[in-house]
């Protein structure tokens, strides 16, 4: 059975049809990619599974549970965490108060400590950084810091939209290989990228969207060697 | 030398208790990006409740203060489940004059509920005037001082340190990332109102010992005042807000003993005017960069 399975999934924002019948799914372990232009909806999807978008018409089942009725914060307690586009970190709040912001459904004191732990093993500068408003980060600073925050939480499904967005060649390098390392420790991801042929290679499947419908699917090998992809994605 | 620092002291009381009304109408515009025009009313209730539990049931000053904090936090908290929730996604300008029919609504029900009139605030304590190198504090006056201080103080802490002081500055920040890391954001709305009525409430009480007099229309101009300090001292912003309103405390008690009288109220209208042109931040006010 899937760990995550969307069906028929459409989204409107007022008359916009932003996402328009579409079905996936992401077996427990994988990393999904998800790739598609400007404005085909990748957002629209992820934050819809992750309850901040209602859906208009579809299913959403995580673990044999609908959850497409929940709420954000449900979502993240069932171990569903986003790493939103633009990363969105708590600015005025330090580097160390945005991890404890994503810890903020944490119980367990000692748990959260060695959270705490593994992120600044992982991202030492975060640690270097840790009493610094996050605001003064540098971009890719401040997607470590979106992803260590995302962490905290424990998820099992981990949702990253466009983590590469806007980073320099050798930082893209370092996420992705992050993202390679989160797996193998058993999280599984889906990935939202711009950078197809990074995201494929790495991906066990993919899908590709395009205006609110997916048009391709395949493993990241198949989509990778796919002449339209190749057309589209990496200029012919 | 004497008349000044006899003033400035006049001055404190008052710009503390306004400091304790700019606060909230801070903290609110912080969180939901909304004036609260109803925020002096629910000072005025706050006075009232303390006039209640003073003259009928003879409680303390700790256990009235307390006693207007409660309910004016429930007050502020059920105002803005009513009022402005249904509003969250409506133009702003809905919900800005949503509060003003508040503020209105709050006016004119407690006028009904109990007259329009005036009514002397009964006596907490014996008023006690020390003398200090010819300088006269009185025991209020220390009262309303130290309580204003360390009611700040709570907040600072409560915002700085607790986990819910985090989450309400991770909402007015970013509400939907907050959502995403588990905040429940409608909840935080609510302890915001909550906390920022209760230092409104506690402002009442101390209005009240400070002139002893209210009267159900008495929030109307130290609402604006205090608005006004909140913009000055950076809307938005806690330590802010507090600086804000002492110095319009400061100002106003400056005009008045200068003999204008008159014309403190247009003073604080006309630093509204100048903030508003050459300062908009306020002074403690980021200028808020344009989200990618
Ligand atoms: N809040 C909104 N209101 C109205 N329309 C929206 C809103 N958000 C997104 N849209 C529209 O929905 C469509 C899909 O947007 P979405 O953000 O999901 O795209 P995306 O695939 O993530 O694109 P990108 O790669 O640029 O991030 C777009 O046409 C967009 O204009
Ligand atoms: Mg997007």
């Amino acid at each position: 059975m899937a760990m995550l399975e969307v069906e028929n999934l459409s989204v409107n924002y007022g008359v916009i049809q932003a996402v328009k019948g579409v079905s996936f799914k992401i077996n427990e372990g994988e990393i999904v990619t998800l790739i598609g232009a400007n404005g085909a909806g990748k957002s629209t999807i992820v934050k819809t599974i992750s309850g901040l978008l209602k859906p208009k018409d579809g299913q959403i089942t995580y673990k044999g549970k609908s959850i497409v009725k929940e709420k954000a914060p449900q979502t993240v307690l069932d171990g569903i965490s986003q790493v939103p586009e633009g990363r969105h970190i708590f600015s005025g709040l330090t580097v160390m108060e945005n991890l404890q912001m994503g810890a903020f459904l944490q119980k367990n004191g000692s748990e959260v400590n060695k959270g705490y732990q593994e992120i600044f093993e992982r991202f030492p500068i975060l640690q270097k950084r840790k009493n610094q408003d996050a605001a003064t980060l540098s971009g890719g600073e401040q997607q470590m810091l979106a992803i260590g925050r995302a962490l905290m939480a424990k998820p099992k499904l981990l949702l990253l939209d466009e983590p590469s967005m806007g980073l320099s060649p050798l930082y893209i390098q370092e996420i992705f290989k992050i993202i390679k390392e989160l797996n193998k420790k058993g999280t599984t991801i889906l990935l939202i990228e711009q950078n197809a042929k990074q995201a494929l290679s790495i991906a066990d499947r993919g899908y590709v969207l395009a205006t609110g419908k997916i048009e391709l699917t395949g493993t990241g090998q198949e989509l990778l060697a796919n002449p339209e992809v190749q057309k589209v994605y990496f200029g012919g | 030398m004497q008349i000044v620092l006899q003033q400035i002291i006049n001055a404190l009381s008052l710009g503390s208790i306004y400091a304790l009304l700019a606060l909230g109408y801070s903290m609110v515009y912080g969180i939901i990006k909304l004036i609260n025009f109803a925020h002096g009313d629910i000072y005025m209730l706050g006075a009232f409740c303390a006039y209640y539990v003073i003259s009928l049931w003879h409680f303390n000053f700790i256990i009235a203060l307390l006693t207007a904090m409660i309910v004016s936090a429930l007050a502020g908290v059920v105002i803005e489940y009513f009022a402005y929730r249904p509003l969250r996604k409506s133009p702003r300008i809905a919900v800005l004059i949503t509060a003003i029919g508040v503020s209105f609504l709050l006016e004119n029900g407690m006028s009904y509920l109990v007259g329009s009139n005036a009514r002397s605030f009964p006596q907490v304590m014996e008023q006690v005037n020390y003398n200090i190198g010819g300088i006269v504090i009185s025991n209020i006056q220390i009262l309303i001082l130290a309580t204003a201080l360390i009611l700040m103080v709570l907040l600072q802490v409560t915002i700085k340190k607790t986990k819910m002081g985090r989450a309400m500055r991770a909402v007015s920040v970013d509400p939907d990332a907050a959502e995403l890391v588990g905040v429940n954001v409608n909840h935080t709305i609510s302890f915001t109102f909550a906390l920022g009525s209760a230092l409104a409430g506690a402002g009442g009480i101390l209005i009240g010992m400070y002139y002893n007099q209210i009267d159900p229309l008495m929030g109307m101009t130290p609402g604006i005042k205090a608005f006004v300090a909140a913009v000055l001292g950076g809307i938005g912003s806690v330590p802010g807000a507090s600086l804000g309103g002492f110095l319009i405390g400061i100002l106003e008690t400056f005009f008045q003993s200068i003999g204008l009288s008159a014309y403190k109220d247009a003073v604080v209208y006309f630093v509204l005017i100048v903030i508003l042109l050459f300062l908009p931040a306020g002074i403690f006010g980021k200028n808020t960069k344009e989200k990618v």
